[in-house]
């Protein structure tokens, strides 16, 4: 019973820190980008590219897998994703679609399709057991370690939005770019640098996620819907919204293959419908989307 | 005098050309023409009114689809298990295929009414995953995923039975295409589809002038749903088989590319792009089998970097881009 509740914390954690990305680009700039699974793939690939071609060991990857992804990340923001802030929504699920597809052939091509593994470090590999019958809580060492890595972010991600100089900029782009401009503030470097950390929180979420999402070439198409309901049902007005939508879907799909597995994703499914249906701009938002 | 006026101009849009007839006609001929094609033909058949049924919604309507793979695949397994359990017939089979995704169609326009385009993206979305995971776990009536085989059809009509060599299928399958064309191309040019185009452009107005756009979006979303359905309904019956990939996200996601090559808003634009699509198709993975995926991100992405609204229609290419749309 515990031991389902941690690991769907776990998973929901780390799709929150995949995700949250997403909200921001989808909730502040009001752009639709379903090749963010891709920027997660990336840098899953990076780091078990990292640690199987050239040694690098596990932890060093993580920050190395943020770092070229964001970079990836700005490089694509400057020259295909800034056209396409203005453009109706049908254009930007069409560009962003083939971006995805693109991304999926190109791995096939250079990596190969099979199912790639990340070896963890020995320390993270064990588990610690606490309590015992129905209130058995397994922790494996991993997923605390996800579990830590994704809450730290969190609050940091959530002083620098509110309490930074930056954090300020960004929101008063976003409530009116013409203004802020206006204002003295170079909005275009403030999208670029947003976008450039959500790819690269994608990076990162990526590459700790390889070892229990999985990683092959199919990861963009295969978890896209993950992110996107983790952004429509949270709503895209705070940090908080995705984080607790982020964590509902961890623990309802955990719950759900485990108690209901002839059911599988049917679960996760049905509840963001129904949930759609009754808050069609997501469970916790200010006001109307835009 | 001036309604008469408009009235006439609405009138010469509804007019059929004979560019038109031509075009059918030359459609019908093609399997007769060009024997070793008969299956393609088929095919584009197949996907062109897939392609025309999304047009209804997405380009008169303007509701970003991303799971009208959801009808097509229903309505494929509809036939395929109408034929092998009930009855063999294929007219019966696809006109109840049509009836069980128009009901499906009805019951998923619940979900489209309300929200922005996000959440219409992820409910259409949602609603074809929640398909596409019943028909894999539902294996005892599915097949899951082997797919539905063993699919076996009696002639057309009692008369037509289907050759190896597809010419039957292709002609079955063009023959409905057209009834459901002249269907589809009676609706968007009726007061109907008007009062369609009204709501794309601006859904407040419209509610404002007194269209019911709820009831007005539930009965094109069922209607498109149908032919969704039927379309479906011809791949498995001609096909003999029905698999996971009917209901599968990629189709989805073709179909839209195949309407936006056509350009959108416009009957002949499904079909146009379903040719180009499938021609491309076919020369592309016989080239590259494996990373067909590769060339159509690329296409999607020069389509939209270029302006996906002159491709295909070169009177457009001189003209100044319209303003703003809503």
């Amino acid at each position: 019973m515990l031991t389902i509740l941690f690991d769907g914390i776990a998973y929901g954690m780390l799709l929150f820190v995949l995700a949250v990305g997403l909200a921001v680009t989808l909730g502040l700039m009001n752009f639709i980008n379903l090749a963010h699974g891709a920027f997660a793939m990336a840098g899953g690939y990076i780091t078990v590219l990292a640690m199987q071609r050239l040694g690098v060991p596990f932890l060093a990857c993580l920050p190395l897998a943020f770092v070229l992804t964001a970079a990836l990340g700005a490089l694509l923001e400057r020259t295909l994703y800034r056209p396409m802030y203005k453009k109706p929504h049908l254009d930007q699920v069409m560009f962003s679609i083939g971006l995805a597809f693109m991304a999926v052939a190109a791995v096939d091509y250079f990596v190969g399709g099979s199912q790639q593994n990340v070896q963890i470090p020995q320390w993270l590999r064990g588990r610690t057991e606490i309590g015992d019958g129905a209130l058995l809580l397994g922790m494996g060492h991993y997923r605390i370690f996800i579990i830590a890595i994704c809450a730290v972010l969190t609050v940091v991600l959530q002083l620098l939005l509110s309490r930074t100089r930056f954090g300020s900029r960004l929101r008063a782009a976003v409530d009116d770019p013409r203004v802020a401009a206006g204002l003295g503030i170079n909005v275009n470097v403030v999208f670029l640098l947003t976008f450039a950390m959500g790819s690269g929180l994608a990076g990162l979420g990526g590459a700790l996620g390889a070892e229990i999402l999985g990683l092959d070439p199919t990861f963009p198409l295969k978890y896209m819907i993950y992110f996107l309901i983790v952004v429509a049902v949270g709503g895209t007005s705070s940090i908080t919204g995705p984080l607790a939508a982020a964590l509902l879907l961890g623990i309802a799909d955990v719950a759900g293959k485990y108690y209901i597995p002839k059911m599988g994703a049917f679960t996760v499914y049905l509840l963001m419908i129904l949930i759609l249906l009754w808050r069609p701009q997501g469970l916790f938002t200010r006001k109307g989307g835009r | 005098m001036d309604a008469q006026r408009y009235q006439a101009a609405l009138r010469a849009g509804a007019r059929p050309r004979l560019w038109e007839f031509v075009l059918w006609a030359l459609a019908f001929a093609a399997p007769l023409v060009l024997p070793q094609h008969a299956l393609m033909v088929n095919e584009i058949a197949i996907v062109a009114l897939f392609a025309v049924s999304l047009d209804l919604i997405l380009g008169y309507t303007g509701i970003v689809s991303l799971g009208h793979a959801g009808f097509f695949g229903f309505g494929a397994y509809v036939a395929a298990l109408f034929a092998k359990h009930v009855m063999p017939d294929p007219t019966v089979g696809l006109l109840v295929a049509m009836a069980a995704t128009a009901v499906l169609g009805a019951v998923a326009s619940l979900t489209i009414l309300r929200g922005s385009d996000l959440t219409r993206l992820m409910v259409t979305l949602g609603t074809a995953l929640l398909l596409l995971e019943l028909a894999n776990k539902l294996d005892w009536l599915t097949g899951g995923a082997d797919g539905l085989q063993g699919v076996v059809l009696g002639p057309v009509l009692g008369l037509f039975d289907f050759d190896l060599y597809g010419r039957t299928a292709a002609w079955y399958s063009l023959s409905v295409f057209l009834l459901l064309f002249v269907l589809m191309r009676r609706i968007v040019h009726s007061p109907f589809g008007a009062t369609l185009m009204a709501i794309r452009d601006n859904r407040l107005r419209a509610s404002a002038i007194g269209i019911p756009v709820v009831s007005r979006l539930a009965v094109v979303y069922t209607v498109a749903a149908a032919i969704a359905g039927a379309a479906g309904a011809l791949l498995s019956q001609t096909t003999g088989f029905a698999s996971l990939d009917v209901l599968a996200f990629d189709r989805s996601a073709d179909v839209l590319l195949m309407l936006v090559i056509g350009g959108i808003g416009w009957l002949y634009g499904g079909i146009a792009g379903a040719i180009v699509f499938k021609v491309l198709q076919d020369s592309l993975s016989s080239i590259t089998p494996q990373y067909w995926m590769f060339w159509i991100g690329l296409i999607l992405v020069l389509l939209v970097l270029v302006g996906r609204d002159r491709l295909l229609r070169p009177q457009t290419w001189f003209r100044r881009e319209k303003g703003a749309k809503a």
